[in-house]
């Protein structure tokens, strides 16, 4: 009797167990195509010595420069799923929130690697992780091994040092103070700030990114403000006009000392091996 | 009591509320502080934290947010009376999904120019209202002599359906960070932190309340009807002439101002009709007055009631309208 009732839940699991066991087969012989919806993954991939077997990406890669002769499949919210498996992947990497995609992909029997962002450690997690995953477990730990030798130097340089109070910004309406976002007390941007040598002003808010009133920046003084700008550079006019809102806020301490530094590059916000960079100039500019 | 008396009372009445709140609200905020060190001169303006947070993070505010919920208010009533439909708001006719529109444009384009102070958004956002009302004007006056009401309403109505599939579809090729922008934009944001937007969004609302006051005695016939209002002597045709563009035009400025904020033109008109009846020597003052009220107090519950964070006050007030709305309805049928 019980035997009998345990029998639908077994038949329920059996996909599922069909999965798993795809999986561990996939899992014995490295990937031979794959494709990346997630440009900075993409990035990882390339730097683990993945790239060769990428043969797709996503329409927002970018980088390494090899990338941008590659077939391009959608995005992150509007993947095409046709051309996907038209291309025959053995890997697709999907962002987490890619559920119907990731559906499909299943009921075709193509295995995906479920990625998310997470916080700067889990950068190095997802080296490992994609090197395993490929063949190249080796080099993957190398590279990883390495980008956090870097980022502990740089950490290194910092300590000891007074941490000043940070506002990290990423967002706001050109020419204006209006619809200021920031980095909140969690996520990768804050991880790359303190390990720069900063301590978040937004930290007890437990987000990754928060609006910002002008009254709240007031309130909070933060020493610096670090802004981020997607532009490769700004000649001496440009920087005025960026920096010029500020000025309204004259009490603020990282106003009143001259310490609003805009941060330009566009691999500033790129959770991949570049993110190194970024850190750097975070701590140049906060530790001159 | 004659009417010119009840017209002063009532609306020195809601004068003195919204004074009030006005002048209460920017003491108020996420953080506590000196009013009396935000007066003294004798500190240094870019030492004086407190003087800062007063002046130029909650009086904007609050002036926007007055400006802008008297406008929408005021403008509620002038077209609710025109089209003679008790569900017609300020963004009924497309000023709205036309201001969206040139705002998302803005964003995705990445323009950065400004005029007086005043920024690209806000300057496309007033362009594609002026459009939007154009191309609506221009259909409805198009088919016969005069201005249809019925024409108004549908292409006001297919407008705004239509200029939000080109939102969508803008936002569909625009980046992640652009797209996100310009939906934050849509939900309404009055911390303006500058006198210039302001000061430049004056003017229009200027002009369109004049017309507005001009016109308190033909929106009561028009409100009965065309036919009536024209047997008492009303030239029809230039009075929906001016009672659309003057509306369209407070509401441009103000979508400009304070982005599209929902639900502020149906509310509080129904709200003061409830209150004061229904002749507009007294409805569109005291709407316009309650709405500036109405609306420095939703904002000040959006920078106040999950302070740290901001709740975007469009969010506040459809919260709050869309209820309100739904009861209306209920209890008018």
């Amino acid at each position: 009797m019980n035997l009998f009732r345990l029998l639908p839940f077994a038949l329920r699991r059996l996909p599922f167990a069909f999965c798993l066991f795809a999986a561990a087969l996939s899992a014995q012989a490295p990937p031979k195509r794959i494709v990346s919806l997630v440009p900075n993954v993409t990035e990882i991939l390339f730097a683990i010595g993945a790239g060769p077997q990428v043969v797709a990406v996503s329409n927002y890669d970018v980088e390494p420069p090899e990338v941008r002769s590659l077939p391009t499949v959608g995005a992150l919210i509007d993947p095409d799923t046709e051309k996907i498996l038209s291309l025959r992947p053995d890997l697709v990497i999907t962002y987490g929130s890619q559920t119907d995609l990731q559906g499909q992909l299943t009921r075709a029997s193509i295995p995906f690697f479920d990625y998310r962002h997470g916080g700067l450690d889990h950068i190095m997690v997802t080296m490992r992780a994609l090197g395993a995953r490929t063949g190249h477990a080796e080099q993957a730990e190398r590279v990883a091994r390495a980008l956090q030798a870097s980022i502990d130097a740089v950490k290194a340089r910092v300590a000891g040092k007074p941490r000043p109070r940070t506002l990290l910004v990423f967002g706001r309406e050109p020419g204006s103070l209006r619809n200021i976002y920031a980095s909140a007390g969690r996520g990768f941007l804050h991880d790359m700030l303190v390990a720069a040598g900063g301590q978040d002003v937004l930290s007890d808010i437990d987000k990754e990114s928060a609006q910002v009133s002008t009254e709240m920046i007031l309130a909070r003084k933060p020493d610096v403000i670090l802004e981020l700008n997607a532009a490769t550079r700004l000649n001496e006019a440009d920087l005025k006009a960026v920096v010029d809102p500020w000025l309204t806020l004259s009490s603020v301490p990282a106003v009143r000392n001259k310490r609003v530094i805009i941060l330009t590059g566009p691999g500033m916000t790129v959770p991949g091996p570049r993110v190194i960079d970024g850190i750097e100039k975070m701590a140049t500019a906060l530790h001159p | 009591m004659s009417i010119r008396r009840r017209i002063i009372i009532v609306v020195s009445g809601f004068a003195a509320f919204a004074v009030a709140v006005m002048i209460w609200a920017p003491t108020v905020g996420s953080t506590p502080i000196s009013l009396a060190r935000a007066f003294d001169r004798s500190i240094a303006w870019d030492d004086n934290v407190d003087a800062q947070i007063f002046f130029v993070a909650r009086l904007p505010r609050v002036l926007a947010g007055g400006l802008v919920g008297a406008t929408l208010a005021a403008a509620g009533v002038v077209l609710q009376a025109l089209l003679r439909n008790p569900l017609a708001t300020p963004f009924t006719l497309g000023v709205s999904a036309g201001a969206s529109l040139g705002a998302m444009l803005a964003v995705t384009m990445r323009l950065e120019l400004s005029v007086l102070g005043v920024t690209s958004i806000p300057l496309a956002s007033f362009a594609g209202s002026m459009i939007a009302t154009g191309i609506v004007y221009a259909l409805a006056s198009s088919q016969r002599r005069g201005l249809s009401t019925n024409v108004l309403l549908l292409a006001g109505v297919t407008l705004n359906a239509f200029f939000s599939a080109l939102i969508l579809f803008v936002q569909y090729l625009a980046d992640f960070a652009e797209a996100l922008r310009a939906i934050r934009w849509m939900m309404g944001g009055l911390d303006v932190a500058s006198y210039f937007p302001i000061v430049a969004a004056l003017p229009f609302i200027i002009i369109s309340f004049a017309a507005f006051a001009m016109m308190t005695r033909t929106l009561n016939l028009l409100s009965v009807g065309a036919e009536a209002a024209a047997s008492r002597g009303v030239e029809i045709v230039r009075a929906q002439r001016l009672a659309f563009i003057s509306a369209s035009l407070a509401t441009g400025a103000a979508v400009s101002l304070g982005g599209p904020i929902g639900f502020i033109g149906i509310i509080v008109p129904h709200l003061v009709r409830l209150l004061v009846g229904s002749d507009h020597r007294i409805v569109l003052p005291a709407s316009a007055l309650f709405g500036a009220a109405f609306l420095v107090l939703c904002d000040l519950a959006a920078r106040t009631l999950m302070s740290p964070l901001e709740i975007p006050v469009g969010v506040v007030t459809a919260l709050i309208g869309g209820p309100f709305f739904l009861w209306l309805l209920v209890k008018r049928s």
